[in-house]
């Protein structure tokens, strides 16, 4: 049991802003109206959020594997952890280990992840990574736009069936819903293609496009009454023009839900890389006028990193731009995956560009509800940078320094040095917890309300922003403190949630003989079972009646 | 003044030694040296149960005793000399910014490694990696000279970016792989495939080598630089030939395999 009194308390989910109220814990980790004893938090002089939710990170499986596999150089120089009594050994940096992440991710206050692209065949893979993340609450979204035995149905028109495909294959990776990259151009990728117009058919196939692709994918989700809608990673991504990609694909998903995932990386003018400029104005118009889309920022950091996405296409060009190191996997008939170190460069007009889109995203879209915050872990920067976001969300006017450090060429190319705007507490609340938790369907998080999981984050009040938020005083998981005074005093294992949606029981029957076609493991050994999930807990669908 | 180490005996698994740099010995008294922490395999010990330690507060060290276990002597030092009688173990001036290693003895792999700036002098034969980039990162090292008399492994040079490395004895494989800059210079010639992807820099080999098919032979001269080479290497001892009345280089250029900006340059005498 634990109270925490005097803090001020900024719980977007039900409009407290920055009330003085106080907390109360039981012992089960939930928040509830009064407790009898136990410990007291004096928080007074202090900000309480609910802690923060990652709706879209990629902190473990075969490429995040592959991505520390493939940069030593930054486990060299970078953070590392020494074992204690409570604690496990790991490195920080651009990949950070398994263990790490999960004290990287709760030392800064977050008490949830989103894991945004799990092929079901790492599936097995990804889940044994993810309960090694400790602290840190978890869901995972598998990739289906480029899944060959779905993508099959739907060029044959079989509605019904994709759709029994496609809960089949998110029960089978034990998945809390779908995650869409590229559509048809992973699997292009395979013929040496691409898919960047949403209206032309896909590599291989007929009459499938990108566009027939999207829409049914989200018709899916909304039918199959997953909490969490279709999370798109468009087509086009990071080629400048893109914007209008993008926009074509938002008018696909007209009348569904959707959240577009790190938009900053779709939302570009010009005609080619000395062209390239800021088109985040007309986006941000998009979702200032559609309340059904969300999305998260993927803003840019200047800095070192490296880029991981299913988007194998992308990493070839991004390769072949950077002359740098280059890993491909191909994910046998379901997708592919790219992996290119990278570094943001201020003096690099793209870059520098990529950096003032991200802000300009978040600054120009009204509804903190419907931006959160992201960097894409670790594609355009890394998770623990975050609070250098927040910093320059709040102060317009450290934004403007960074800005005058831009090459002179930027001007006309973004509209960042125009927007006045700063975020308040209760915007980055919204932005870093609360809204990122209400767009995955976790009624349970980023709200401080009776009955939800008390995942509670205090900061110590200061003017220095991006310090107050990469040091909290205090962070509570499940009611549990972990970091007290910036250290880690307890490290509980996090629990994942997942979704059953239903799915006709002749499809396990139907998928076989098209499995065992052309995959190189047997059938009965691809779903994962459910005991392989560390502290699973199912979601309620959405379903009407 | 300079403070002189002797091992008292051999580790049995590698002393990992980082301390053993002017940087740290300079401030620090006789105690303070003898209580600096050394990491024995795993073991966290005080140099002291290694090594007797004669001298204080002073840049200039000389070791003494059979070293080839200890690793990473000089790593990052920034000034001062270090001066060692005997073999030594392997990471020696890796990330080196200044300063002069001199080894009366034989070294190991990864001498220089990453090295930004200084002077290392191995008058024995040297491992492998000289000069190299670790695993994984972009460059090696990016300017200063190191001089080994003998020979020398694998490696050398790997994706250095600027600086002078010099062999009196013969190269293993794959001497100045990926190489992005600088100069490596083969008294004794190398065994294949050097220059394996390099993209710039120089490789200047007295002895005849073996190439691979991805080098073009472009021309034979004497370069003017060879001459302002010459004269800069002498101060090492090492000489350099330049007149035309003496012979001429055959200039290869490469590795086309990448494709590359790089230069072989092998001596024909007259």
């Amino acid at each position: 049991m634990l109270r925490i009194t005097g803090g001020k308390v900024y719980d977007p989910a039900n409009e407290i802003d920055g009330q003085i109220k106080d907390i109360c814990i039981d012992d089960h980790g939930q928040i509830v109206d009064s407790v009898d004893g136990g410990r007291t938090i004096d928080a007074t002089g202090m900000i309480i959020f609910p802690g923060g939710v990652d709706v879209h990170t990629h902190v473990a499986g075969g490429a995040m594997n592959f991505a520390r596999a493939m940069t030593p150089e930054d486990h060299r120089r970078t953070q590392a952890f020494i074992r204690t009594k409570n604690r496990r050994s790991g490195l920080g940096g651009m990949a950070p280990t398994t263990f790490a992440t999960g004290y990287l991710y709760a030392g800064m206050g977050f008490t949830t992840v989103n894991e945004a692209a799990v092929p079901v065949l790492s599936a097995r893979h990804t889940h044994e990574e993810l309960a090694d993340i400790p602290i840190v609450d978890k869901t995972t979204l598998t990739l289906m736009a480029n899944n060959e035995i779905m993508m099959d149905q739907m060029e044959a028109g079989e509605y019904e069936r994709a759709k029994n495909v496609v809960a089949w294959y998110i029960w089978a990776a034990k998945s809390y819903g779908v995650k869409a990259v590229n559509p048809g151009g992973v699997a292009a990728w395979k013929w040496g293609a691409d898919a960047k117009q949403l209206s032309s058919p896909i590599a291989g196939y007929n009459t499938l496009t990108p566009g027939k692709i999207v829409t049914m994918l989200a018709t899916i989700c909304d039918d199959l009454g997953l909490p969490h809608p279709m999370h798109l990673h468009c087509n086009n991504l990071g080629a400048p023009g893109n914007i209008s990609t993008t926009l074509d694909t938002l008018k696909h998903l007209e009348g569904h839900r959707a959240h577009i995932a790190h938009s900053q990386y779709h939302a570009y003018g010009g005609d080619g890389w000395d062209t390239m400029c800021s088109a985040t104005a007309q986006l941000a118009e998009y979702f200032n006028t559609h309340p059904n889309i969300t999305t998260d920022a993927g803003a840019v950091l200047f800095g070192d990193t490296v880029t991981i996405t299913a988007d194998g296409p992308w990493q070839h060009l991004l390769y072949k731009l950077t002359g740098r190191k280059w890993g491909n996997l191909d994910v046998e008939n379901e997708t592919g995956c790219g992996i290119v170190p990278y570094t943001y460069r201020p003096s690099n007009l793209v870059n520098a560009v990529q950096w003032a889109s991200g802000l300009e995203l978040m600054l120009l879209i009204k509804n903190p509800w419907q931006v959160f915050l992201s960097t894409d872990h670790p594609n355009g920067g890394c998770f623990w940078r975050y609070p250098e976001i927040i910093q320059l969300l709040m102060c317009a006017d450290f934004r403007k320094e960074c800005i005058a450090k831009l090459p002179d060429k930027i001007k006309g190319r973004i509209t960042l040095p125009e927007i006045d705007r700063e975020y308040t507490l209760y915007e980055v609340a919204t932005s870093m917890s609360a809204g990122p938790a209400r767009a995955l369907g976790l009624t349970q998080k980023g709200n401080l309300g009776v009955g939800c999981d008390a995942d509670i984050v205090i900061y110590e009040e200061e003017d220095d922003v991006a310090r107050m938020f990469s040091h909290p005083r205090y962070v509570i998981k499940a009611g549990e403190i972990v970091i007290e005074d910036g250290d880690i005093k307890e490290t509980p294992e996090g629990r994942e949630f997942l979704v059953k949606p239903n799915y006709a029981p002749e499809t396990h029957e139907f998928m076989r003989p098209l499995f065992e076609d052309c995959y190189t493991m047997q059938f009965d050994n691809y779903p994962v079972e459910l005991e392989r999930i560390e502290n699973p807990v199912m979601q309620p669908l959405k379903l009407e009646k | 003044m300079t403070i002189t180490l002797t091992l008292k005996q051999a580790p049995a698994v590698p002393l990992e030694a980082e301390v053993l740099s002017p940087d740290v010995f300079a401030e620090l008294s006789n105690a303070e040296i003898r209580a600096l922490i050394v990491y024995n395999g795993k073991r966290q010990v005080p140099l002291e149960e290694f090594f007797d330690v004669d001298g204080e507060r002073s840049d200039e060290l000389v070791l003494h005793g059979d070293l080839t276990k200890v690793r990473l002597i000089g790593r990052g030092m920034s000034k001062g000399s270090v001066t060692v009688h005997g073999r030594v173990g392997m990471h020696l001036g890796a990330h080196m910014k200044g300063g002069r290693i001199e080894v009366h003895g034989d070294a190991s792999d990864w001498i220089g490694a990453e090295m930004k700036n200084g002077f290392i002098h191995v008058h024995g034969n040297a491992g492998g990696q000289i000069g190299a980039a670790y695993r994984g990162s972009l460059a090696g090292m990016k300017n200063g000279t190191i001089i080994v008399d003998g020979t020398a492994g694998l490696e050398v040079g790997m994706r250095m970016r600027r600086g002078t490395i010099i062999l009196g004895g013969q190269a293993k494989d794959f001497t100045g792989l990926q190489m992005k800059g600088g100069t490596i210079i083969l008294m004794d010639g190398a065994e294949i495939r050097t220059g394996a992807w390099m993209n710039r820099g120089t490789i200047i080999s007295m002895k005849p080598i073996k190439l691979m098919p991805t080098f073009a032979e472009s021309n034979d001269s004497n370069p003017t630089f060879m001459n302002v080479y010459a004269r800069q290497l002498k101060r090492f001892g090492v000489n350099l030939p330049f007149a035309a009345s003496e012979g001429i280089y055959q200039r290869f250029s490469g590795d086309l395999a990448v494709p590359g900006n790089g230069e072989i340059l092998v001596w024909q005498p007259a």
